[in-house]
């Protein structure tokens, strides 16, 4: 996805410090397209949810700018709220309302009068039809999390954020909403999740960005990112055990497992020359005998916790 | 003007009401008959009249402010401080919508409330005690704009407490002792002379005393002063709250 002229959010320089002198944003630029999923990552306190309750209008921005829409969210505040659905990362719901209730409220808060098929629409995507009368406070955690759901849709937004939406989530709802994310792209709505479960951002974005200390450290398409800042390991299984490197494999980054038999090479996969065939050509000059070879990719989980740690 | 979301806000706390029917209007009339009987009929029985009025009728006009006035200012800063409590608060603040409309949502709701319990207040009074109402606009008119304007006060400071302790401080501490030495149970003129000075200086006094007069055509301190007050504490409400508005007071971080 090369970047397009009309970004559906764009921010510009912004930061963020709290009156507690806490600085949660230092300076983010972000153009984020219409109908992608965006996954961002990072560990907890890194600014994730204050960059997304910033632009929700939850966060006074300290400076810098954030448009949804093209509206800018202070001045046009209503324009861009209205393309907005947020899930909050805590279960929040009215203890005693009924789960139709408050959908129907939601929808009222966000200006749409009152459309029943719509919220039945939603309810059954959520599978929360047979939970329409039911009392919030009687919901397991899963089902809250669908009710959340529920309320962030009920206006139809163009955009929608989730904070940590798997938090606490069985794999049923997880599935369930991957689902649901899928659908609601493919109806061009746009989506960015917040989460430090990497699997997540590896199983459904289109882009990644990790933040760390309120700073985008890097964005880019998934696959990407996997190919610049990943690494490749070739394991090379011997047939007889050696307890040390023979002089001709001195050149090479090797790593000897504990008990001789396994050889572990790590290479560039951008790097002009991987090295593979010089590696393979000096283990058979130095006699050893092959059993097997493999190779391995990082996965998003060690690209990220790699570029954290080098942050830090 | 999101009329849609001011509309959801007013009809989810008329919603919230209907289901705790039992705490909000119920409870209000309980502890006014209870009123009526300690104070209507075991000691006014032994009082004649106050001011030509007869003791039970006297007390109505200040028992249906007692209840307003608490009522108003419960109502209001628990709607707005519940959801700050759960963290509802989240969807209202990343909505669409104004903190005018917010207010006219939150406040209007409250003070229909109090309205409503205001009437059943006045009915109940009616199978006690014969009521005689002189000035029906007037009674109106301080009723309404004594339930908007505590109301008001009560989302003040459901917006100001940040704990359970807060919210309660202000009406124990404040209101209800403003009430009780307001003259809701008695004409300031029964009083010593340096306490009716005293008295001049409680504001819940002018409120009653209009709203006496309503009923009665009695009052200890003239209509106008009345007026005026419940008029002066409005705007002062109005003037916290556009302050709060201007600076997204403990809404906005």
């Amino acid at each position: 996805m090369a970047e397009q002229a009309n970004p559906i959010i764009s921010i510009r320089g912004l930061t963020k410090t709290y009156k507690g002198g806490h600085q949660a944003l230092k300076g983010i630029d972000l153009d984020i397209q219409q109908g992608e999923i965006l996954a961002l990552l990072g560990p907890n306190g890194a600014g994730k949810t204050t960059l997304i309750s910033t632009i929700c209008g939850l966060v006074k921005p300290s400076t810098g700018s954030v448009t949804v829409g093209g509206y800018d969210i202070v001045t046009d505040y209503r324009k861009t709220r209205h393309l907005i659905g947020l899930v909050p990362q805590e279960l929040t719901l009215g203890a005693f309302d009924l789960v139709a209730d408050t959908v129907r409220f939601s929808r009222g808060l966000f200006g749409l009068p009152p459309n029943e098929e719509k919220i039945d629409e939603i309810l059954t995507d959520l599978s929360l039809m047979d939970k329409k009368d039911a009392m919030v406070n009687r919901l397991s955690g899963g089902m809250k999390r669908r009710v959340l759901i529920a309320k962030a849709l009920a206006h139809e937004p163009r955009v929608l954020f989730l904070d940590e939406p798997t938090a606490g989530v069985d794999v049923e709802l997880r599935k369930d909403m991957w689902k649901l994310v899928e659908k609601l792209r493919q109806s061009g709505v746009t989506i960015i999740l917040t989460t430090h479960y990497i699997e997540e951002a590896e199983e459904i974005a289109d882009r990644v960005g990790v933040i760390s200390d309120g700073k985008l450290l890097v964005i880019d398409e998934k696959s990407n990112l996997m190919d610049t800042l990943g690494k490749k390991q070739l394991m090379v299984d011997l047939r007889t055990p050696i307890t040390q490197l023979p002089s001709q494999l001195s050149e090479f980054d090797l790593v000897l497992s504990m008990d001789g038999h396994r050889l572990t090479y790590t290479f560039d996969t951008q790097g002009e020359q991987t090295g593979i065939t010089a590696l393979l050509q000096a283990v058979s000059e130095a006699g050893l005998g092959l059993k097997d070879l493999n190779t391995s990719q990082s996965s998003l989980e060690d690209i990220f916790v790699n570029l954290v740690h080098k942050e830090q | 003007m999101n009329t849609e979301a001011v509309k959801a806000i007013y009809f989810n706390e008329m919603r919230r009401t209907r289901k705790t029917l039992m705490q909000s209007i119920a409870s209000p009339v309980i502890s006014t008959v209870l009123y009526f009987v300690v104070f209507g009929s075991a000691i006014g029985s032994r009082i004649q009249s106050v001011e030509g009025v007869d003791y039970g009728s006297f007390i109505v006009p200040g028992l249906i402010m007692l209840s307003l006035l608490t009522q108003s200012i419960s109502n209001a800063s628990f709607g707005i401080f519940f959801p700050k409590f759960t963290g509802t608060i989240y969807e209202i603040m990343s909505a669409p919508i104004s903190f005018f409309e917010i207010l006219i949502g939150f406040v209007g709701a409250a003070a229909t409330k109090s309205l409503i319990i205001g009437v059943i207040i006045l009915l109940t009074a009616s199978f006690f005690v014969e009521l005689r109402i002189a000035h029906p606009f007037w009674m109106m008119t301080f009723l309404i704009l004594t339930c908007i304007s505590f109301s008001l006060f009560g989302f003040i400071i459901g917006l100001w407490a940040d704990n359970f302790e807060k919210l309660q401080l202000i009406p124990l501490l404040v209101i209800t002792p403003l009430v009780f030495l307001g003259g809701s149970f008695y004409s300031v003129s029964m009083l010593p002379e340096f306490w009716q000075k005293v008295t001049l200086l409680n504001p819940v006094l002018y409120l009653i005393s209009g709203f006496r007069w309503s009923f009665f055509e009695v009052s200890d301190v003239s209509v106008m002063a009345s007026f005026i007050t419940i008029m002066g504490f409005l705007a002062l409400c109005l003037v916290i709250v556009g302050v709060m508005f201007k600076t997204g007071y403990k809404l906005k971080q």
